[in-house]
């Protein structure tokens, strides 16, 4: 459980950050995800939604730009779809639906593949690049979410809502499809930080952590075809770490790519 | 017979993964349907913070630093079945209308440029252009002294003035009619938020929706003449005087 509790401490922590500031007053972060501000001198940004902005025609200003490059710095460290797991609000929200599907014992019900979700980050560039303007946020999930719960807004429920439902009806919910989420595979596939089957000669096949990864795939060559490297490689694994809490035999491990 | 259940069983779970499929694809060409659309409506009735250039939405993260850093809560930002872009800032004055601060903390919070940080002087914004939209309701259309927008104008005398006219109907008294300058109107909407009528006379409008442009080839004679100091054409130009509604008169009268 190590993990997981630690990773909704760092989901509630970032919408801590941001939220201080219009509950209490005490203002840390201004902004949302797509964009912040941190103590007046820590600028962020959203790689993927600066990207929309540059293919619709704008040349961003310079605090955005060394905002993205930070982002981008730090999921290089920590893994691509860090954000995905530590940081995107809706993980919690699929989370909540997988953890329902489990206990209603839901099985039979739609799955998408992983490849899905580049299509739709290339049609997400592709409509910036068309209409001049950067028109998959005016439905992105992950900004939406982040932005209203962080400005009370009433979208937070009926984005929420979908979300929920979408989980409950497609395994793995958005998170499987979202084209932020395949933006940050990306820095994935070449990011520091990777979940390592290091004891792979103690699994027992169980099937604990097959069950609870949110991107099965990932891990069937590491752990099972001798001769591939125990290093999850994979840019679509969201280093979430449940692996390493369910497995009984310790296989897993936090470790470095190389 | 255990074949042919094993057949049955092997068609029933690919119908079942066909129609888990298709759902699944109704499901991502339906949200790419909505988002689509809600795109196509993004140029809606809606204004900007200062500084936002017409290819807004292009260059706006929708970040919402903006709205954090106006002081006076004026900016929002569109929800999601809102027009104008979903998470992208807007003000509406009826409700806040614009304080025009000198500092423009809302540009200098914006990380991408989407408002243009070479807006330094708050009188030259363009947020929007103030239209007295309906002349059956305005007080002073009506001949009364009411005059409050004019008054609460930032640039009172420059982007609002009232023309004086005769009152045809009182027939002795004056009309003080409100007139804006678009030179002058940075759109900041304190006319229309002060507005005393149950619903505003005067709304600030997006500047396409409400300027209109002359023909590129007009040119105002009197314009041209006080620039070239005299007449373009030769002064003895004079048509003939014809009056109206003369009638000659009739043969009988003239015969003696």
């Amino acid at each position: 459980m190590k993990w997981l509790i630690l990773r909704r401490l760092s989901q509630l922590a970032i919408l801590a950050l941001f939220l201080s500031g219009p509950l209490l007053g005490v203002w840390i972060t201004r902004g949302s995800l797509a964009g912040s501000m941190t103590l007046d001198f820590l600028p962020m940004a959203d790689p993927f939604t600066l990207l929309q902005t540059a293919l619709a025609g704008h040349f961003p200003a310079g605090t955005a730009i060394i905002g993205a490059l930070l982002v981008t710095l730090f999921y290089l460290l920590v893994g691509g779809r860090v954000f995905c797991s530590w940081v995107c609000p809706v993980n919690i929200i699929t989370d909540v639906a997988s953890w329902i599907r489990k206990k209603l014992d839901i099985k039979h019900t739609s799955t998408v593949g992983p490849g899905l979700r580049y299509w739709l980050l290339a049609i997400a560039c592709t409509l910036a690049i068309f209409s001049g303007i950067t028109a998959w946020e005016t439905i992105n999930p992950a900004n939406v979410m982040a932005r209203s719960l962080i400005f009370a807004m009433q979208d937070a429920i009926w984005m929420g809502l979908g979300l929920f439902i979408f989980a409950l009806l497609i395994k793995g919910g958005w998170c499987r499809i979202c084209p932020t989420g395949a933006f940050y595979s990306l820095l994935g596939f070449v990011s520091l930080t990777k979940v390592k089957a290091s004891k792979r000669e103690n699994c027992d096949n169980c099937n604990a952590c097959y069950q609870v990864c949110p991107e099965p795939q990932v891990l069937i060559d590491p752990l099972k075809t001798t001769g591939s490297s125990p290093v999850i490689r994979s840019g679509q694994c969201t280093n979430c770490g449940r692996c390493i809490d369910v497995c009984s035999q310790d296989v897993f491990r936090f470790a470095r790519r190389f | 017979m255990k074949a042919a259940s094993d057949i049955q069983q092997s068609g029933l779970t690919s119908r079942r993964k066909f129609l888990s499929g298709s759902a699944a694809a109704a499901c991502g060409v339906a949200l790419f349907g909505l988002g689509g659309c809600m795109a196509k409506d993004e140029s809606g009735v809606i204004l900007r913070p200062p500084g936002a250039s017409e290819e807004f939405l292009g260059a706006c993260i929708r970040c919402g630093q903006c709205v954090r850093a106006c002081p006076y809560n004026t900016l929002k930002l569109v929800g999601l079945f809102g027009q104008g872009g979903t998470g992208s800032p807007y003000f509406e004055p009826r409700q806040v209308s614009c304080e025009m601060c000198e500092d423009l903390p809302c540009i200098k919070a914006c990380p991408t440029g989407a408002l243009d940080p070479q807006l330094t002087d708050v009188n030259k914004a363009k947020m929007g252009l103030a239209v007295l939209v309906d002349q059956e309701t305005c007080l002073n259309y009506l001949g009364l002294r009411c005059g409050v927008c004019y008054r609460a104008c930032p640039s009172i005398d420059k982007a609002i003035t009232l023309d004086a006219r005769h009152n045809q109907r009182s027939g002795k008294h004056t009309l003080f009619l409100p007139k804006i300058h678009s030179e002058h109107c940075t759109g900041c909407g304190k006319c229309e938020k002060s507005c005393v009528l149950e619903a505003s006379a005067i709304k600030v409008l997006p500047r396409s929706l409400a300027k209109g442009e002359l023909g590129h080839h007009y040119r105002l004679g009197w314009e041209e003449k006080e620039k070239k100091g005299s007449s373009l054409i030769p002064e003895a130009l004079d048509l003939p005087d014809r009056m109206p509604e003369f009638t000659p008169p009739s043969f009988e009268e003239v015969k003696p």
